[in-house]
């Protein structure tokens, strides 16, 4: 455990002090790189923790799909190389002290706050990664976790179930166990929501006639 | 606080990302930079959840259903976002947030 | 002293990781010297011949050393931090990759259950050294380069994911350990022969797996002609030895995953099922022979994509886009959607099994009889006689020049 401790604190230590880089440049380009390096220190943390599945999703689309586009988007809006646009010293001024005040506010609910007892420490090692599995059943309505978890918080200790990948339907649940709401249709639907969107932004941003029509 | 990895932690960098990301939304001239700032908010949000699915075992699978919600919502405004920034530079020659002011007053 | 379990368990990451660097760098090592000596076959000339022997074996090491001394120039527009920094995130994005590769059964660093889906993931934040390195070069040619490139990259990813998919539908798991482990056996089970979408999406993975690690045909944002050198225009020597090891690294990452999902893995092809090597020859000879038949697998994968280079020409940036959205996707689409209806089929009408055995048959048939028509095909007359193009009656002797009177 010792070294996911110091895994923990490498990864958000160097994380944050992206985050903070990223307010603090003033070249929009070095923004979008440092942005990169906090969402994949935001990918580690999702790894360290054991959520595989939105680890992947999140460098997949957020930094090969957000982060291209952002950067898609400052070259196309680039006004000369290299310009920079400062904020006046008193916008700084006013922002630090709202940042630090809600940083504050957050960090004594945080810490104030009991939350319900956390489980007792489960595998952490990805060979016994249950996430991923338990993810996709969870999206058909599976759930292995007595009812009485789900109301208290409190979880048992439950066997681990390795994936073994063969197709035998012994292994998994049966239909007739599902209990608990199934997430594949909402997933279905922000897909089709995404692709929805992204039609509209692209009509939005065709190519137009420079001078003439706003629309 | 002792240096054990807990939930705290997690929920602690998940705020500081938050509020790195509000910062940046306020003080960003750039309308692009904005937009950074949104991302930013949203990933201290996504921690949160990730967080709480590992360390509360009755919210073991929404946390993860919620945080890959997040995400595609995330791809989706930041689509539409900078359709809209590409529209106002189109009109406007420039993305300094500065300069929207036509609905002033 | 912890005992030596303890030790390893601390120890295997770094040993995993120092594997992994080692290899990609000797796969990049023979790449290069692989890549030139195609080239040259290809050109019909002879390639490296001098340094290390007859075959130039230590050219690649010669290279190397050039580079390494070669004087690091950044140019004064360049921003500074952002050019320094591009290639490394590409060669991270690469390197990346190979963890969660399996070589042979239980030999990978990190046995994932979302293997494929990491590889794919990880693969895509390479597009971003690209970008930054192009715009951090503060040359007009880098940044169309580079922006070219990033368009391509990232549409090609999408036709990709979707091949990727197919066998996944049929082998119901994305790790990838699982996978080889249920292509066992003679070499019918692999997942190319499963059924003629399989079959299919192993080209349309292999035509986008091309494109994005931006090989010829799709190399349009390297090309000379056309950019002078893309994204790495501003790029000299170790510089730009990391973006080709990047490059070399993702190609045979990209062939490793083919290898898996199409071509059965690590496993041979020839053994019965139920056996495996490891079974057969001891633990360490078994795994030494797995990771042997993995290896070579990927590294003839990546002969393919070298010999697809430097026989056909390039493609521009539209034809690229269009061979993307207007080809390569809708056809990945129909094949997810034929797979899936295979899948459902299979368990109705059980002899649709058997079409492995024909598209294997076809399969072997096809390689035999082109590799016959190869070896007896008659060379081309000597030039003295009639060249190709030429018109009845051209007469082949030396040409004469005629007097200037």
């Amino acid at each position: 455990m010792a070294l996911q401790n110091f895994l923990f604190w490498t990864i958000a230590a160097l994380t944050g002090l992206c985050a903070i880089a990223v307010v603090v440049t003033q070249n929009i380009v070095r923004a979008a790189a440092w942005l990169l390096f906090t969402l994949a220190g935001t990918a580690g943390i999702y790894f360290l923790i054991g959520a595989d599945f939105v680890g992947g999703t999140q460098l997949i689309i957020y930094v090969g799909g957000i982060l291209v586009l952002v950067v898609f988007g400052v070259m196309l809006t680039a006004q000369g190389p290299f310009v920079t646009m400062k904020t006046h010293a008193a916008e700084w001024g006013v922002a630090m002290v709202v940042g630090v005040l809600l940083l504050t506010v957050l960090v004594t609910t945080i810490l104030r706050t009991a939350w319900s007892p956390p489980a007792e420490a489960r595998m952490n090692d990805a060979a016994n990664s249950v996430s991923s599995v338990r993810l996709g059943e969870g999206f058909l309505g599976f759930d292995r976790v007595a009812p009485a978890a789900a109301l208290t918080g409190i979880g048992e200790s439950e066997q681990v179930v390795h994936a073994t990948g063969t197709r035998d339907a012994g292994q998994r649940p049966q239909f007739h166990e599902r209990n608990r709401v199934a997430y594949l249709l909402p997933f279905e639907i922000i897909s089709v929501h995404l692709l929805v969107v992204l039609i509209g932004a692209a009509y939005l941003a065709r190519a137009k006639r420079r001078q003439g029509a706003a629309s | 606080m002792s240096l054990d990895v807990g939930l705290n932690s997690y929920l602690l960098l998940g705020a500081l990302l938050f509020v790195c990301g509000a910062l940046c939304m306020a003080t960003k001239r750039n309308a692009i930079g904005v937009l950074i700032g949104v991302e930013l908010v949203l990933n201290g949000a996504n921690i949160n959840f990730v967080a709480f699915a590992r360390y509360n075992p009755a919210f073991e699978i929404e946390g993860q259903v919620f945080a890959l919600f997040v995400i595609v919502m995330a791809a989706a405004e930041a689509a539409i976002a900078l359709a809209i920034v590409l529209n106002f530079y189109n009109n406007h020659m420039t993305v300094d947030v500065d300069n929207a002011e036509e609905l002033k007053g | 002293m912890p005992d030596l379990f303890t030790l390893w368990i601390y120890l295997r990451p770094f040993v995993a990781a120092l594997a992994l660097i080692t290899f990609m760098l000797i796969s990049a090592i023979f790449f290069v010297w692989l890549e030139r000596k195609v080239s040259a076959r290809i050109q019909d000339r002879l390639g490296p011949t001098r340094v290390g022997g007859k075959f130039g074996w230590l050219q690649t090491l010669a290279d190397g050393l050039k580079l390494l001394v070669k004087e690091d120039i950044i140019p004064d527009l360049a921003d500074h931090w952002l050019f320094r920094a591009g290639p490394y995130i590409a060669l991270c994005g690469a390197y990346l990759a190979f963890l969660a590769l399996p070589f042979g059964n239980g030999v990978v660093a990190q046995n994932l259950n979302i293997a494929v889906f990491y590889m794919l993931a990880v693969m895509s934040t390479e597009v971003f050294g690209v970008i930054l390195g192009a715009y951090g070069s503060g040359s007009k040619w880098a940044l169309f380069g580079g922006m070219r490139e990033a368009a391509q990259v990232v549409s090609y990813e999408v036709p990709r994911a979707i091949s990727v998919l197919v066998p996944v539908i049929v082998a119901g798991t994305m790790n990838l350990t699982d996978i080889s482990k249920q292509q066992a056996g003679w070499f019918l089970n692999w997942y190319i022969f499963h059924d003629p979408f399989t079959f299919l999406a192993f080209w349309t993975f292999f035509t986008c797996g091309t494109a994005s690690c931006k090989r010829a045909p799709f190399d349009l944002a390297e090309a000379e002609s056309e950019l002078v050198a893309g994204f790495h225009t501003e790029y000299s020597g170790f510089r730009w030895l990391i973006f080709f090891m990047a490059e070399y690294g993702s190609m045979f990452a990209i062939s490793g995953i083919a290898v898996i999902l199409f071509l059965g893995g690590w496993n041979l092809g020839l053994i019965p099922k139920g056996a495996d090597a490891t079974d057969l020859l001891g633990t360490i000879a078994g795994n030494v022979v797995n990771v042997l038949v993995f290896i070579v697998k990927g590294w003839v994968l990546v002969f393919f994509m070298m010999w697809v280079r430097w026989t056909l020409p390039r493609l521009r940036i539209d034809q690229v886009m269009t061979t993307c959205l207007r080809y390569v996707l809708p056809v990945s689409c129909v094949l997810l959607l034929g797979v899936s209806l295979w899948q459902l089929a299979e368990a109705e009408y059980l002899w649709l099994s058997y079409v492995n055995w024909l598209l294997a048959g076809g399969s072997i048939a096809l390689v035999v009889l082109l590799l016959a028509k190869a070896m007896t095909a008659t060379g081309l007359p000597t030039p003295t006689d009639l060249m190709p193009g030429a018109w009845p009656g051209a007469h082949p002797a030396a040409p004469t020049i005629a007097p200037r009177s």
